[in-house]
């Protein structure tokens, strides 16, 4: 027997390695430099991994391949913009990441022990988190282009198991934010299983696990179709769970509410464009001639999903649940990106998914700034007058919920726009009132929202904005900046958009 | 020349430049923004002189790709109504200026942030009758309700912001309405020769009658909120509770006028067939709007919640003339509209001068300001004949026009919308007996007449009412050529009178 080396295409390869070797240095840093540098160090080092990583991503912008690792991997266009989002979304993730307050010191110790409160105490902060994070966003950038369902595992369960630990890290109610972390990882491997057994019927069906030949087998029609429903209806739970759709949705008000705010937005943000990018792929190329078996189905989540975010967060009474509740009902619109299946839809996911995920990075960024002593406010009642106290904050939060909301002259609006068009193109229409009918519920509690922050007087209780840091800062203007220019003028990235979504299969 | 990009543009800049002026000087950010909305009505003369008014095309055509992946232009163009209304909107700005110059005080948020809203707002109002393209005029049509709501809600007085959620939610949901309608007619055009959102390349659609009629009803009740018609009229009397009288003035003045011009410029023109469907059905709304609006406002104890339905009553009669099908009803619907927001902001000037003067809106609390305040009981007189139609108003001819039209071809609903006309009178007289004439009752001894700046303000509004009551022809003439084309256009000509005996 004779074994042949793998062939790997490196250049293709580079802006997920770079953000290995990134996270492997950062592992080092933690090890080896002084504790007064480690924060700095840290930081400079992922944001150079980063955008080192969104430069190879530029360079390679124009290839197309099949065999970068051995058939496992695809680079193309569709697959290029999502990594790039990925990255751009990262990049400002981190900057508020940078922010060691939301952070416990010693993640390791147990909540309120001696070892905890000295560690605090002696400004001994451990930052891990940084290597987790790059860690994280490699499994991102892998999950979208990975184009063989081993991979696709792989990918999963890097991107799943650092998030699992970062979600409890919170330095306050470190309780719940341990629930939290534990919560999400137990579910997330009870979907792991879910997706590995969908993974092992598509081979028993295909007697492949790439996509090419699930494809084939699809196409040929010659297999068992109880074998592909099978796979096909377990594998989805696994990716609706990623996404949080209904019925797989009941981590994510926990976990948003219980892992620290950075965190929260840098995973309401980045895994959904991975875990859509990769269910986009596979619903476009592999079980695309499948449609009439799964679009009913994934037509009634998308619909249940909506009406169900939108509904819930009604009644929520703490910001950060609500932006939970509100990320399922976009999960909701997003799925009918998915089921549209035209090309339009495709350009309209990528697009959505971008400014959406830019919008949330930024609304998390205003959560982390209205604080009272004892750390982050997420009481809605104390977010009263906001507006008053301190305007800017406001009018930015205020513009991230309208572009939620879909307002015209935000990016919400050109996306909500562009994926219903496409899911109406499709012939999909209940989705498409549905759709609108779930936006108009939720304009309601968005504007619950303004109404708190500018039409109520301010209470006494000690809440206050905090002057933002120049990263956090830079992390408000870029994603204001996104969501307006791209309400306004979105043509430019539309048209980059459609020259690129066109996936190869 | 693009002039309709400029007038969008000027209230624009002014607004930049009153966010950039120092802080804490009130009467120079009020200054500017007065000049700001007097040079757009002075650039908005200067067009509507150069308009061709027999010419029946759009006129002051722009079209500039703006997205091109869906198709969508900046595209821009104005008829004869749209003109009017254009024309309407930009006198009312400087007018509600001046009018309210201090009615931004008791907000929430400073002077400056009053007036950028109201310039921004004056740019989306020009821009929203000026659209041809049905995207942007969607984009506008939403986009205009934030400054409306934060109009409301920071500078209104009372349940201000439980009224401007009111409004929002109300209009947010008819948008959403519409958006799903335009999403199906981008959806077609696509399937039916390329992406378009242009309006006259929609209106050539083919689709089934069921289709049809289903948009429609996604347009018209977007617009039926918005105009509004019973019975989707319950956020107005709130709204106007609770805003200032300046903003009360832009909110039905103009804005609810965005209502009953989309039902022409959009229900008529793209959907032809179903509107004749509904018409029957939209004639009855109408009526219900015009009698029972009128019967509201004679039972309203405060006076802005009375000027708010008397307008409820004004839109049926609007709304009846548009579906009536006849020039003349057309012709009247459109001067009505334009007639209706000068007396609708005399109204709600004086009215609102009477009551800021008095600390109160009750009607009951005022009495015998003939006396008192001679000049201010006139032009509240003047502004409440106006708005009952007395022959030698402006609204007399555009209220006749309406009857006669709808009585040509609708002859029932033309003599019970007539009762509307009889109930205006109560509705007017009785807040007229109640405040201006009668005993001086306590509490009215000392309030002050109009000062020269309110009369400045009003007086333009007063000489509108009266000379356009005695001689319409100017506006007339603008309206009756593009009148006649859209009756065309649909498929109708006008009944000939029959000289009766048969």
């Amino acid at each position: 027997m004779t074994f042949n080396a793998p062939v790997l295409n490196y250049t293709l390869l580079s802006p997920i390695l770079i953000l290995l070797g990134g996270a492997l240095l950062g592992v080092l840093v933690e090890a080896f430099v002084s504790k007064a540098m480690r924060a700095v160090t840290q930081l400079s080092l992922t944001v150079g991994t980063l955008v080192l990583s969104l430069a190879q991503v530029w360079r390679i912008h124009n290839e197309q391949s099949m065999s970068a690792a051995m058939g496992s991997v695809i680079i193309d266009g569709p697959g290029v913009l999502l990594q790039a989002s990925i990255l751009i979304i990262s990049i400002i993730s981190v900057f508020l990441i940078a922010d060691t307050d939301h952070f416990t010191a010693l993640a390791a110790a147990l909540p309120g022990s001696e070892e905890e409160r000295h560690s605090l105490e002696s400004g001994n902060q451990v930052t891990e988190v940084y290597p987790l994070t790059l860690f994280a966003i490699s499994g991102m950038m892998l999950f979208p282009i990975a184009s063989d369902l081993i991979t696709l595992f792989v990918a999963l369960e890097m991107l799943s198991l650092p998030l699992y630990l970062m979600a409890g890290l919170s330095r306050r109610r470190r309780l719940a934010s341990q629930e939290a972390a534990l919560k999400y990882f137990l579910l997330g491997a009870f979907s792991s299983a879910f997706f590995l057994f969908g993974m092992a019927y598509l081979y028993g069906y295909s007697a492949s696990v790439t996509y090419a030949g699930i494809r084939e087998s699809i196409v040929g029609g010659s297999g068992n179709d109880v074998l592909l429903l099978i796979g096909m209806a377990f594998l989805t739970i696994g990716l609706l769970f990623k996404v949080g759709a209904v019925p797989f949705h009941a981590w994510s008000p926990d976990v948003y509410q219980g892992a620290p705010t950075p965190i929260t937005g840098f995973m309401a943000a980045a895994t959904k464009v991975a875990a859509f990018g990769a269910m986009l792929r596979i619903y476009y190329t592999v079980f695309a001639n499948a449609q009439w078996s799964w679009s009913p189905l994934l037509s009634l989540i998308a619909i249940v999903t909506m009406l169900f975010g939108s509904l819930v967060a009604i009644s929520q009474r703490d910001v950060k649940r609500m932006l939970a509740y509100s990320s399922i009902a976009h999960a909701g619109f997003l799925l009918a990106g998915v089921i549209a299946l035209n090309k339009a839809g495709l350009e309209a996911s990528i697009f959505y998914l971008f400014a959406y995920g830019v919008a949330t990075v930024g609304a998390f960024a205003v959560v982390t700034l209205v604080r009272d002593s004892s750390g982050e406010v997420t009481d809605l009642n104390r977010w009263k007058g906001l507006g008053k106290r301190s305007p800017w904050v406001a009018i930015s939060f205020a513009g991230f919920l309208l572009a939620f909301a879909g307002i015209p002259l935000t990016s919400g609006f050109i996306g909500k726009f562009s994926i219903f068009s496409a899911a109406y193109e499709s012939g999909a229409k209940g989705l498409v009132i549905a759709g609108v009918l779930s936006s108009a519920i939720a304009a309601f509690f968005y504007i619950r929202v303004i109404v708190l922050m500018f039409f109520t007087d301010p209470s006494q209780d000690g809440t206050s904005v905090q002057l933002p840091s120049i990263l956090t800062r830079a992390t408000l203007i870029i994603s204001m900046a996104v969501t307006v220019v791209l309400g306004v003028y979105p043509a430019p990235l539309l048209n980059l958009i459609s020259h690129f979504s066109t996936f190869i299969r | 020349m693009n002039w309709l990009t400029l007038l969008m543009a000027l209230p624009l800049l002014g607004s930049v430049v009153v966010a950039g002026l120092p802080k804490g000087n009130e009467k120079l950010v009020k200054q500017v923004a007065l000049a700001s909305t007097l040079i757009v009505m002075g650039a908005t003369i200067a067009m509507a002189v150069s308009f061709q008014r027999d010419n029946v095309e759009l006129q002051f055509v722009e079209k500039y790709s703006w997205i091109p992946s869906f198709g969508i232009n900046y595209a821009l163009g104005v008829d004869g109504l749209a003109l009017v209304l254009i024309l309407m909107s930009t006198i009312l700005a400087p007018v509600v200026v001046l009018a309210g110059w201090n009615e931004s005080h008791g907000g929430r948020w400073s002077v400056k942030v009053f007036y950028i809203l109201i310039l921004v707002l004056e740019t989306m109002m020009i821009g929203v009758f000026a659209a041809t393209d049905v995207f942007l005029f969607y984009v506008i049509f939403e986009a205009m309700l934030i400054p409306v709501y934060f109009l409301i809600g920071g500078y209104g007085t009372g349940e201000r912001s439980a009224a401007a959620v009111k409004f929002l939610i109300y209009s947010l949901f008819g948008g959403l309405l519409m958006l799903a309608s335009i999403i199906a007619l981008y959806v077609m055009s696509g399937a039916q020769g390329g992406h378009t959102f242009d309006l006259a390349a929609l209106s050539q659609l083919q689709m089934s009658s069921m289709t049809q009629n289903l948009l429609f009803l996604g347009f018209f009740i977007a617009f039926a909120i918005k105009a509004p018609l019973w019975p989707l009229h319950t956020w107005l009397p709130d709204a106007a509770d609770s805003a200032t009288p300046g903003t009360s003035v832009l909110l039905l003045g103009v804005l609810d006028k965005v209502g009953t011009f989309g039902m022409i410029r959009y229900c008529l023109t793209l959907f032809p067939e179903a509107s004749k469907t509904f018409t029957p059905m939209i004639l009855v709304l109408a009526l219900i709007s015009i009698i029972y609006g009128a019967i509201l406002a004679i039972g309203q104890r405060d006076l802005k919640r009375l000027i708010a339905f008397t307008s409820i009553s004004h839109f049926g009669f609007i709304t009846l003339g548009i579906f009536a099908m006849t020039s003349q009803g057309y012709s009247g619907a459109a001067l009505y509209m334009f007639n209706h927001g000068f007396s609708t902001a005399a109204l709600f000037l004086v009215g609102g001068w009477m009551i800021s003067r008095r600390g109160s809106s009750t009607i009951s609390d005022f009495g015998g300001l003939q006396r008192i305040t001679p000049v201010m009981a006139w032009m509240f007189f003047l502004a409440g004949m106006s708005s009952l139609a007395l022959p030698g108003m402006s609204s007399f001819v555009s209220e006749f026009l309406v009857l006669v039209g709808t009585f040509t071809r609708y002859p029932v609903h033309a003599i019970i919308a007539t009762f509307g006309i009889v109930l205006a009178a109560l509705y007017i007289l009785i807040p007229v007996q109640k405040a201006l004439h009668g005993p001086t009752t306590p509490g009215n001894e000392n309030l002050s007449d109009l000062n020269l700046r309110e009369k400045i303000a009003i007086a333009p509004v007063i000489a509108i009412i009266v000379v356009l009551g005695f001689y319409p022809a100017p506006l007339l003439n603008v309206i009756n050529p593009a009148a006649t084309h859209v009756i065309a256009q649909l498929g109708f000509s006008d009944p000939v009178p029959t000289s009766g005996g048969k």
